[in-house]
């Protein structure tokens, strides 16, 4: 079943929270609905299954428009896995999924085909809660049970909001694996997502909300880069494939440009040179950050972050012009980090590093250790510590020891 | 559903028991005495099901005209309350909500006060067709209140009706004092519940509407139970949300407005007997309509064989209050009736 959306506001009230939005969702596509809160994802939801009208513009199913259907009609071709759910009286587990049988019962008549309620139960692992009442299961279990409602509807569509919000990181994963499977299996599935890396990596395709608009769809790992995440978030992010299932990984930060001060400036490459900048940026210092080999696993960290950067090719002895921006950076910044490792053990960095005039030295293991002659030595936790107090002495060179 | 099969028929065939065998009781309490087997052979004699020499006229008559429409009339007012109030409870998906939630009992108590202080000679059934039509009215404008661009939000309904109902109470208290003492005293009579002076025919009426109410609302027993999960919900599991709302309400508001017409406000049987029964067989409406309309009825005929045993002249309202607010602290109290 196709769900198409055409140039649909919604509006709530004074404000209009979708605004001429389109999209298309086809059968065996599990699309991915992500975005900062009050982007509309939930509103999206609610009016493709015809809870909402439109304000303008329309959705159909299958070339049906949706708001010419009766619920009934809907809710065969549309299942549905909402945030919450107000229980008020306690129904058990198993009478709540029955009631997703209720698009195929007759008035006067039992289920067709009861069976459906056990198989779904046991899909998403609820069976052994069947005689509990539904307000004495846990958050996550509620899900679960919702998510198995949803399945005994056996609707050609289906529609989740937040349908791992509450779970643990097992139960996440394979309540995931399961819409996975169900949309494989020709379902057109539509779920608001809020954690990033889970939509990516379960998701065909995402749909980046903000302010009521699309601003970027496709694949995930075309939609999550850091530019996209800007705009939609307001906050900068880094974008790295994950090592285990190459979906793209984001690592947001916050913006704490306001509050730069001082200038530091990070000698060294590697995981822990990555940290070291995102901790020292976290802190509100503006970091510079040379010389680095092309490629190193900080780029991608500087980048993100607005870092400005000396690279040069790694195992070659820099040229005199790399040298001498990086020079103009060190000089620049009011203190120095050296990040111990075989980066900042090349000649040029050694004297980048001799040549400052404060100095912090991040703590590692004693065999990649640094000679820097005097300095500050920290852990790179405690590095913005570290560099306040650097700034604070009065002389460039620090007592020894 | 929760309950098996088995054990559903069980209450139902249990408390159908229980019914009849309140209502014969219920008949053999008075001034002349007539005992279990005195009544249950003139019943049995007058449905034609027992070729009996009948027991003297007078023992047909005092049974037959003058205790069992009192007793019938009290089950089906009973049935028609505690009905009404489990739809109102699943449908405000509130414990505290009521058969007079959107304001039927006041409007019906509006409209029997005015006709009893300025009667309308020419309205056949004067007092009852008085109170049903203001009872109806009052639910309807309660409803058109709420609505707003076709949609009913049940927390503005029930905020209307709690509106309305102090409002038409105010009424109510300044026709009285304005009325005589004659007509002050069926006032007070009517708005305490009693069902005093009951003929076949007010009970044929009562049963039609009844009897019409709960087996429509019977068809409904799972579209209300997916309404507890919220309107969102039920949308999503193809219940139509406000045409379903519009008609379980009317209903609802109907099956209120036949209980009190004849017999006046009786109250707490549609608060208690749908909390009791949710505790003993379980949220399902399907089970739980049909076995609160059993128990509603009998606990009405008890209360109102109380009320006949008791001095003279006991309004059966009081009787339900006195019963029904002590028993209502008591499941409160055990936390089986939830906080708003």
């Amino acid at each position: 079943m196709n769900i198409t959306v055409t140039d649909l506001s919604v509006d709530r009230g004074p404000t209009t929270v979708l605004d001429t939005v389109s999209a298309t969702v086809a059968a065996g596509e599990f699309v991915g609905v992500v975005g900062p809160n009050g982007a509309g994802k939930t509103t999206l939801l609610r009016t493709i299954l015809g809870a909402l009208t439109p304000a303008s513009g329309r959705v159909t199913l299958d070339g049906d428009r949706v708001t010419e259907l009766s619920s009934r009609a809907v809710s065969r071709r549309l299942a549905a896995v909402p945030q919450r759910t107000g229980i008020a009286f306690e129904f058990t587990v198993r009478e709540v999924v029955e009631m997703g049988r209720h698009p195929h019962t007759p008035r006067l008549g039992s289920d067709p085909d009861p069976d459906r309620v056990d198989a779904a139960m046991h899909r998403t692992e609820v069976t052994h809660l069947a005689d509990r009442p539904i307000d004495a299961v846990s958050g996550g279990e509620r899900q679960r049970v919702l998510l198995a409602r949803a399945i005994a509807q056996d609707a050609p569509g289906l529609l989740l909001d937040e349908p791992t919000a509450s779970l643990d990181v097992n139960h996440q994963v394979r309540t995931l694996d399961l819409v996975a499977d169900l949309a494989a299996a020709d379902r057109t599935v539509v779920a608001a997502i809020h954690d990033l890396n889970l939509a990516a990596r379960y998701c065909d395709r995402l749909l980046l909300l903000a302010d009521g608009d699309i601003v970027a769809r496709g694949p995930p790992e075309t939609v999550l880069t850091p530019a996209a995440i800007e705009t939609a978030f307001g906050t900068r992010a880094v974008v790295r494939p994950d090592p285990l299932t190459d979906a793209p990984v984001v690592t947001a930060f916050p913006d704490r440009a306001a509050a730069r001060s001082a200038t530091v400036h990070l000698v060294g490459g590697g995981p822990l040179a990555a940290r070291a900048i995102a901790v020292l940026d976290d802190a509100g210092f503006t970091v510079t950050a040379g010389i680095v080999p092309t490629g190193d696993t900080i780029t991608d960290t500087a980048a993100a972050l607005g870092v400005e950067t000396v690279a040069a090719p790694p195992f070659d002895t820099p040229d005199a012009d790399t040298v001498d921006a990086a020079t103009t950076l060190q000089a620049a910044a009011d203190v120095t980090v050296a990040v111990p490792g075989p980066t900042a053990a090349t000649p040029a960095n050694i004297r980048l590093i001799e040549a400052a005039d404060r100095r912090v030295v991040v703590e590692t293991t004693a065999d990649t250790a640094l000679d820097a002659g005097p300095a500050r030595y920290a852990p790179v936790e405690a590095l913005p510590t570290a560099v306040t107090a650097a700034l604070a002495d009065a002389q460039a060179t620090p007592p020894v020891g | 559903m929760r309950q098996s099969r088995g054990v559903a028929a069980a209450w139902l065939v249990g408390l159908a028991a229980l019914l009849v065998v309140v209502v014969l009781w219920s008949a053999t309490i008075g001034a002349a005495d007539i005992g279990l087997r005195g009544v249950a052979l003139v019943v049995l004699d007058a449905l034609g099901l027992l070729e009996y020499a009948a027991p003297g006229t007078h023992t047909r008559v005092i049974v037959l005209q003058f205790r069992l429409p009192r007793v019938v009339l009290g089950a089906l007012v009973g049935t028609a309350l505690a009905v009404a109030g489990t739809v109102m409870q699943g449908f405000f998906r509130n414990p505290l909500a009521d058969p007079s939630i959107v304001g039927v009992s006041a409007g019906a108590a509006a409209g029997a006060v005015a006709f009893i202080v300025a009667p309308v000679a020419a309205i056949p059934f004067g007092l009852p067709t008085a109170a049903l039509l203001g009872g109806l009215l009052t639910g309807f404008a309660v409803y058109i209140i709420a609505t707003e661009d076709g949609h009913t939000p049940v927390a503005t309904l029930l905020l209307a009706g709690v509106a309305v109902q102090t409002f038409l109470g105010a009424a109510v208290s300044l026709m009285m004092i304005r009325a005589s003492d004659g007509g002050l005293r069926r006032a007070i009579v009517w708005l305490l519940g009693n069902l005093g002076a009951s003929t076949w025919t007010e009970v044929q009426i009562v049963a039609a509407i009844t009897v019409t109410a709960v087996v429509v609302l019977l068809a409904f027993g799972r579209d209300l139970n997916v309404l507890l999960l919220g309107e969102a919900d039920a949308h999503a599991l193809g219940v139509e949300v406000q045409r379903s709302k519009q008609l379980l309400l009317a209903i609802a508001s109907i099956l209120t407005g036949a209980a009190v017409m004849f017999v006046g406000v009786i109250g707490f049987v549609g608060l208690v007997v749908p909390h009791v029964m949710r505790l003993l067989v379980g949220p399902d409406h399907r089970l739980l309509l049909p076995t609160s309309a059993l128990a509603g009825g009998a606990f009405l005929v008890v209360a109102d064989a109380v009320a006949r045993w008791g001095a003279a002249a006991t309004p059966v309202g009081v009787i339900t209050a006195f019963v029904g607010a002590p028993f209502f602290l008591y499941l409160l109290r055990r936390r089986e009736v939830y906080a708003l």
